[in-house]
């Protein structure tokens, strides 16, 4: 009988498990995906919003300013990357400079630090501004992360204080016990006191296997350009005026080095894939703010779809009809930005109150970051060489990643087991040549770490096998 | 200390190995080869189908044999290679930094660098082809390494995207393989490969080539289940309403390829953006003094032959250098001109050239018969007629010291049609 299953291992799945293994706690993840973080936690803008956006009185308001302050001692604590690239919020004309006081305003109420440039100060910092903007608004405390590097990193403290991760297990239904409920998948169920939804854009869904869902979820799309990290295209976050439609198409620069032009925001097509008319938009729109832009050195296009709730607002309730069963739902944008305070709320407001939390004396909240070699001094390179000649052996020539790095990134707890697995964990096909030097490689290292053929080794989902059979 | 060499040769696929023989046939002692690989031969090594090799031997044989000619004359000269070795950078200063498991992390100074680096394939990252995420989409030259050297089958029924010659090859390939290939489709109303592939590898086997098509949509949640290819207009742009539908497990790329510049960009080499590789001069000299570049990361070549040619004219190039240091004179530019896409070298010191300087060049679209024109200014250096012009061949054009002994201005090469209508 577990205390807890949390569904859904996005970074508000993986950040609740973490939080929930400081406790004497039977606690399983689980997720239908192949690995955790595969979902709206793969595919976004990855900017830890600082909080000036949200309106008054909203849930997103209160938890986005909070979340905001708790990430760079959240990256400390898991070994995350974090960069603070301040965000600019690029105006034109009048009208739009006037929308820029209310957000100023916010600003200085929630106690967010912020600072106006000029044109000219703005086209020295940024000198792919358009020439049609002609005031900015700097956030400067706004940073960038790698969204599923902190969600991996929370997973793994997680497994090693004892949370269960169970990847390829979608909930397909659940019942009600005397003591709770159980969780079907294929594979096996979970009898368990509480439930945590956070399922994402199937939330409605799965609140559904229970009760009555009082709130609907509309997948609402965004589209990417990602540009070569040999481009230097802008220092800042750079945002249009927000309007109705959303804070609009941006470009940003990213914690390793891509920068990423997008989104446009589309309810009509509810796929993870990218479309034509999409990626026309993202070109379009993004010359509002910005010109000289290198689309030719693109090296990749995505889409992920936001979990957009039919309140407006995040809903983070106990369900009225189902006792212990939470719903964490609608997490659209702020939610990366929102999530560690996302995952506190929750557990002050839901889950203390039902449940006895016992703090687990052996639990280890940090996690080290793994061996980058890229990031070492040459003395740590040499000392780690001599330990393990295989952090000499170069396998992607654009990322330089060593094959100590992939073996490393595969054995730890909550470790890669897919090829898109490896390439969110240590990024090889992350670069120009997305794959076409480096696949076979991670391909043989999979194999020879997991004792299977190479024709199992599969890209993401159970079925995606890349090799078919062995010819000789 | 710095160990010194006076040349290192980044790279041992056909360029490297070339570059490295010439330099010790030519009298350069301490020449050190950077392989990464465990073995020398670059993407010789993949290429097991015959057809290298017929100017520079005589005769029809496969990359690895061609590959081997080379190993073994590289053993005879004493030629020095390091393999499973990376280069990870090199400066301006031509200090090279490399990295094995031998030796950890090393900082070489070398007195000429030679870049044989490769190339590298355009992906669907860069064509930015809509759809879903699937397995089953390769490039093809990665199609051709899981075949030809891991020994694995990738698919059974397949399309192509791109004529380019290393699709041409993995169609007849595949279907000796046991696949079906339903067809390949190319952008451009002409084929970018070689005309000898298009015959051998998709009409002795009837499979089509959709001109003026392309990959518009990728369908399957796991492995690729479809694809929708559609015709498309002079832009390029796709037309609704003739999309056609092939149920796939593979799709094969072959939609490029791009010189490996990497290195040399970070290094501040300047670039020629039409080749995507470094701007060389007549000694195939790159724009900081005492670096060289040669083979497929200095400009995509169909045929070996010509790999091995540059790369043992790079390789005189760094001699002369090491023996003369760098040319005092004014360059010239040399231009591609209406109807040519690109020149190999792209500049040249006219009292600097040895006795003769060969320029490689590629035209912009296939004509039946051409006029090719060099031109200083007004002045025209050479006429020539030529027939049956195609993108995907590389024409090569020689001259003589003397003949350029008196330019005074950039040098352009035109191509213009003749046409036969009246
Ligand atoms: C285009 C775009 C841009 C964004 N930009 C930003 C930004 O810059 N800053 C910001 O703060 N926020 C941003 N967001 C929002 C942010 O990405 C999300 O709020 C956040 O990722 C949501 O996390 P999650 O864990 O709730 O959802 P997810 O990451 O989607 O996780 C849900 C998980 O539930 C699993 N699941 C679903 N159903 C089942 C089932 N039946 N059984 C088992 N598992 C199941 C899924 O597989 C998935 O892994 C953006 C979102 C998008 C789409
Ligand atoms: C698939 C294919 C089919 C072809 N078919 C034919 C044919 O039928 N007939 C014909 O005549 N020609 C053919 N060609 C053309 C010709 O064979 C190639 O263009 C030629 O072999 C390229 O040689 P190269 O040395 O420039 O590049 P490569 O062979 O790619 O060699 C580059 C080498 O540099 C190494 N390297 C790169 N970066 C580093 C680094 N940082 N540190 C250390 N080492 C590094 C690589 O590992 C590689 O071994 C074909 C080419 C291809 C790609």
């Amino acid at each position: 009988m577990y205390d807890i299953v949390i569904v859904g291992a996005g970074i508000i799945g993986t950040l609740m498990a973490r939080e929930l293994s400081r406790y004497r706690l039977k606690t399983a993840l689980i997720d239908k995906e192949s690995d955790v973080a595969n979902e709206t936690s793969m595919a976004n803008s990855a900017i830890v919003h600082t909080g000036y956006d949200p309106e008054d009185g909203t849930l997103k308001a209160l938890l986005n300013v909070k979340g905001a302050e708790m990430y760079p001692q959240l990256c400390r604590e898991l070994g995350c990357r974090i960069k603070q690239t301040g965000a600019y919020i690029a105006a034109c004309g009048e009208e739009e400079e006037a929308h820029l006081e209310i957000l100023a305003d916010r600003a200085e109420r929630r106690g967010i630090e912020y600072a106006w440039l000029s044109n000219e100060e703005a086209h020295i910092q940024e000198p792919n501004l358009s020439d049609h903007v002609t005031k900015v608004l700097d956030f400067p405390t706004t940073c960038v992360i790698y969204p599923w590097e902190v969600a991996i990193a929370a997973a793994e403290t997680a497994v090693k204080n004892g949370t269960e991760l169970y990847l390829n297990h979608a909930c397909t239904g659940i019942d009600r016990t005397e003591t709770g409920y159980v969780v079907h998948t294929k594979d096996r169920d979970f009898d368990t006191k509480m439930i945590i939804n956070c399922a994402g854009i199937f939330a409605d869904e799965l609140y559904a296997m229970v009760g009555t869902p009082d709130f609907e979820i509309r997948p609402r799309k965004g589209e990417y350009y990602v540009l070569d990290n040999t481009v230097h295209f802008v220092k800042h976050i750079v945002f249009p005026v927000p309007s109705a439609k959303g804070k609009g198409v941006l470009a940003v620069p990213t914690v390793y080095g891509n920068t990423l032009i997008g989104p446009n925001s589309d309810f009509s097509d509810p796929e993870i894939t990218t479309t034509a008319e999409g990626l026309a938009y993202v070109r379009e729109n993004i010359t509002k703010t910005l010109k000289n832009i290198p689309l030719n050195m693109s090296i990749r296009t995505f889409a992920g779809l936001r979990p957009s709730g039919s309140r407006g607002d995040f809903i983070i309730e106990e369900a009225k009809d189902a006792p212990g069963f939470i719903n964490i739902a609608g997490i659209e944008s702020p939610g990366l930005a929102s999530a560690p305070a996302i995952v506190e709320y929750a557990i002050d407001n839901l889950i203390r109150p039902r449940t006895a939390l016992e703090i687990n004396e052996d639990a280890v909240m940090t996690r080290e970051r793994p061996v980058v070699m890229s990031e070492l001094s040459e003395e740590e390179r040499t000392e780690m060489i001599r330990k393990d000649p295989r952090y000499a052996n170069i396998v992607c020539r654009c990322e330089q990643i060593s094959e100590g790095e992939v073996v490393d990134c595969i054995n730890r707890p909550c470790g890669a087991r897919t090829v898109k697995g490896v390439k969110k964990r240590v990024r090889p096909g992350m670069g120009r040549c997305q794959g076409g030097f480096c696949e076979p490689k991670v391909l043989a290292i999979l194999s020879r770490e997991l004792g299977i053929p190479m024709t199992e080794v599969v890209l993401d989902a159970p079925d995606s096998h890349i090799l078919i059979r062995e010819n000789r | 200390m710095m160990k010194k060499y006076s040349a290192v040769v980044i790279g041992g696929g056909s360029a490297g190995l070339a570059a490295g023989i010439t330099l010790k046939e030519n009298g350069i002692e301490d020449v050190l080869v950077i392989e990464k690989d465990d073995m020398v031969g670059g993407i010789l090594n993949q290429c097991i189908h015959n057809g290298f090799g017929l100017h520079t031997f005589k005769e029809q044989m496969s990359g690895p044999a061609y590959a081997e000619r080379f190993k073994v004359r590289a053993e005879e000269v004493g030629l020095n290679i390091k393999l499973k070795t990376m280069v990870t950078h090199i400066h301006e200063d031509r200090t090279i930094e490399y990295v094995n498991p031998q030796e950890g992390y090393v900082t070489i100074q070398a007195d000429a660098i030679i870049l044989a680096v490769g190339c590298y394939e355009r992906n669907r990252g860069a064509l930015a082809i809509p759809g879903q995420r699937p397995a089953g989409v390769y490039t093809a030259g990665q199609a051709q390494r899981y075949l030809n050297i891991d020994g694995y089958q990738v698919g059974s029924r397949v399309f192509i995207l791109g004529s380019g010659d290393i699709g041409l090859i993995m169609a007849r390939r595949m279907m000796l393989e046991g696949a079906k290939v339903y067809g390949v489709a190319e952008i451009m109303p002409y084929s970018n490969g070689l005309p000898r592939n298009i015959k051998q590898c998709l009409e002795d086997y009837d499979i089509p080539l959709y001109l003026s098509h392309t990959v518009t949509n990728i369908y399957g949640k796991d492995r690729l289940e479809r694809i929708e290819v559609s015709k498309v207009d002079e832009k390029l742009r796709p037309i609704k309403g003739t999309e056609m539908y092939f149920d796939v497990d593979t799709l094969l790329l072959s939609v490029g390829l791009i010189p490996e510049n990497h290195l040399g960009d970070e290094a501040g080499i300047a670039m020629d953006p039409r080749i995507k590789g470094p701007s060389v001069d007549e000694n195939y000299m790159c724009s900081i003094e005492g670096f060289f570049a040669c083979g497929n990361g200095l400009h995509v070549h169909d045929l070996v032959d010509y790999v091995t040619l540059q790369a043992q004219r790079a390789a005189m190039g760094a001699v002369h250098y090491l023996k003369n240091g760098k040319p005092q004179e004014k360059e010239c530019r040399v231009m591609p001109g209406k109807g040519v896409l690109y020149t190999v070298p792209n500049r040249i010191h006219p009292h600097n050239i040895d006795k003769t300087v060969e320029f490689f060049f590629r035209i912009n679209e296939p004509v039946d018969e051409a006029v090719i024109t060099v031109r200083c200014g007004e002045r025209v250096l050479r006429q020539v007629k030529k027939k049956y012009l195609v993108p995907s061949v590389m024409e090569r054009m020689m001259f003589t010291a003397k003949q350029l002994a008196d330019i005074d201005g950039d040098i352009t090469f035109e191509m213009e049609a003749v046409s036969h209508d009246e």
